[in-house]
């Protein structure tokens, strides 16, 4: 677990690698398309003004379909090692987890890399992506599929969006309140003090210290 | 601690895939009802605050560039083609006309439906009968003023009861974005065929397909008896 650190900077821990940080961000791209080509169809003064409903609507498809295509890609590589590990760390919950929630014990509470907010976070965008894929797909290639699919398809879409757009919000109001961890997607490395203070079982993983949680490690990864 | 780790993401994941997964198989229903229920209250709430959740009354597509905004004032109607009048009509001599109205259900080709949609406008039978429409006309034409949109109905369909030319919609002035000042209501068909922002009306020797039949969509877009859909119909 030692290669987190980096080496000719002993006070610096890596939080995400290379491959997370692309994927993050590529990701991040994609959905701001969405977003913004989604607003357009749905919204009717923003579509009378903007119109081009076709072209609108071909981008959104194509930004929709290629969504999955980064996480995916990198899932499967041997260099996304990292990020498997974290789709394992967002998995899990410890009891330490269980006690973040309640204020008068999260003080106490011994974290991994990810609160529990942002291990549910990461869940629900994960799940409700997957599903405005579906319902997205019913949408555009409805001939197969009964009427009703398409109108129930059409109704999820939005109430997932709405959902998706609550969250997105809470996600980047609470990642630029802290530039640590905004340099860390954005660069990589993280103080090692913060990582002890913050993430204790996380600093004891990558530094290979006594704190190391067998639960919070995921499963060790073969060898590519 | 080993061992009380719970895979507490895999649930909301798995949750979340199964509630989407209901939802398309239910939400055609619960969409129908939150139309119903709540599609009337949003539609006398002012504040707009129920406008930002996905609920009920009309989706709103624009197929050119913009919608360019025509005043009551300016606005002009043309009729001409295959008649003996070709002529104009203002906002206000269309409005002076005693006013029809209709109310019918809005049926969208994508499956969203609004209930008990008021309609108020004059009927296009009588526009037609005013300027004289000639033996040899067999169909009607319609342009919109957005310069992409057009449509069709054999002479028929144009001369049916429940086909206006509408400039009220619920109760309000059309606004733009719903075809204002003034758009086709064929009512008895999919929302496709009751053209927006209406600018002309010609009358030719033969239906001429429109923007969305070009894409696909029927001609004779009868609620329930085309596009392969099963809706109660409209008429």
């Amino acid at each position: 677990m030692t290669d987190a650190v980096v080496r000719d900077r002993p006070e610096s821990l890596v939080r995400f690698d290379r491959i997370e940080r692309l994927v993050h961000w590529t990701t991040a791209v994609l959905v701001g398309i969405l977003i913004a080509t989604g607003a357009i169809l749905y919204m009717g003064e923003l579509s009378a003004l903007i119109g081009r409903r076709d072209l609108i609507r071909n981008i959104h498809v194509i930004a929709g379909l290629s969504l999955p295509v980064p996480i995916v890609a990198a899932l499967f590589t041997p260099a996304g090692r990292g990020l498997r590990r974290d789709f394992k760390r967002i998995n899990r919950w410890s009891a330490d987890d269980r006690h973040w929630w309640r204020r008068a014990r999260r003080a106490e509470a011994r974290l991994g890399k990810f609160n529990p907010g942002q291990k549910l976070n990461a869940s629900f965008l994960g799940g409700a992506l997957v599903v405005m894929l579906m319902s997205g797909s019913i949408m555009r290639f409805f001939s197969p599929f009964p009427d009703s699919w398409r109108t129930g398809a059409t109704s999820v879409h939005d109430w997932f969006a709405l959902g998706i757009g609550i969250s997105l919000i809470g996600h980047v109001m609470i990642a630029t309140r802290d530039p640590i961890a905004m340099r860390a997607m954005r660069s990589g490395p993280v103080p090692e003090p913060w990582a002890r203070t913050h993430w204790p079982r996380w600093h004891a993983e990558v530094t290979g210290g006594a704190e190391a949680d067998a639960n919070d490690q995921g499963e060790p990864e073969p060898d590519h | 601690m080993k061992g009380r780790d719970t895979p507490v993401g895999r649930r909301v994941f798995l949750g979340l895939l199964g509630f989407g997964a209901a939802g398309v198989l239910v939400g055609s229903r619960i969409d129908d009802w939150q139309e119903r229920v709540i599609g009337p209250i949003e539609a006398r709430d002012g504040t707009g605050f129920l406008s930002l959740f996905p609920i009920g009354r009309f989706r709103i597509y624009s197929v050119a560039e913009s919608v360019p905004s025509r005043s009551r004032e300016a606005y002009k109607l043309k009729i001409g083609g295959l008649v003996d009048r070709p002529h104009t009509v203002s906002f206000a001599t269309l409005t002076a006309r005693p006013p029809v109205q209709l109310t019918r259900d809005f049926q969208c080709v994508t499956g969203w439906r609004v209930h008990n949609v008021k309609w108020v406008g004059v009927r296009l039978r009588d526009l037609l009968d005013d300027a004289g429409v000639q033996p040899s006309a067999k169909a009607v034409r319609f342009t919109s003023f957005d310069g992409v949109y057009t449509e069709s109905l054999t002479l028929e369909q144009a001369r049916r009861d429940d086909v206006l030319v509408a400039y009220k919609l619920d109760g309000q002035n059309l606004s733009r974005i719903h075809g204002g000042p003034v758009r086709l209501a064929v009512t008895p068909m999919y929302g496709y065929k009751s053209l927006k922002w209406l600018d002309t009306i010609e009358l030719t020797d033969a239906v001429e397909p429109g923007y969305w039949e070009h894409r696909g969509y029927d001609v004779n877009g009868w609620v329930g008896r085309s596009n392969g859909r099963s809706d109660d119909p409209t008429a």
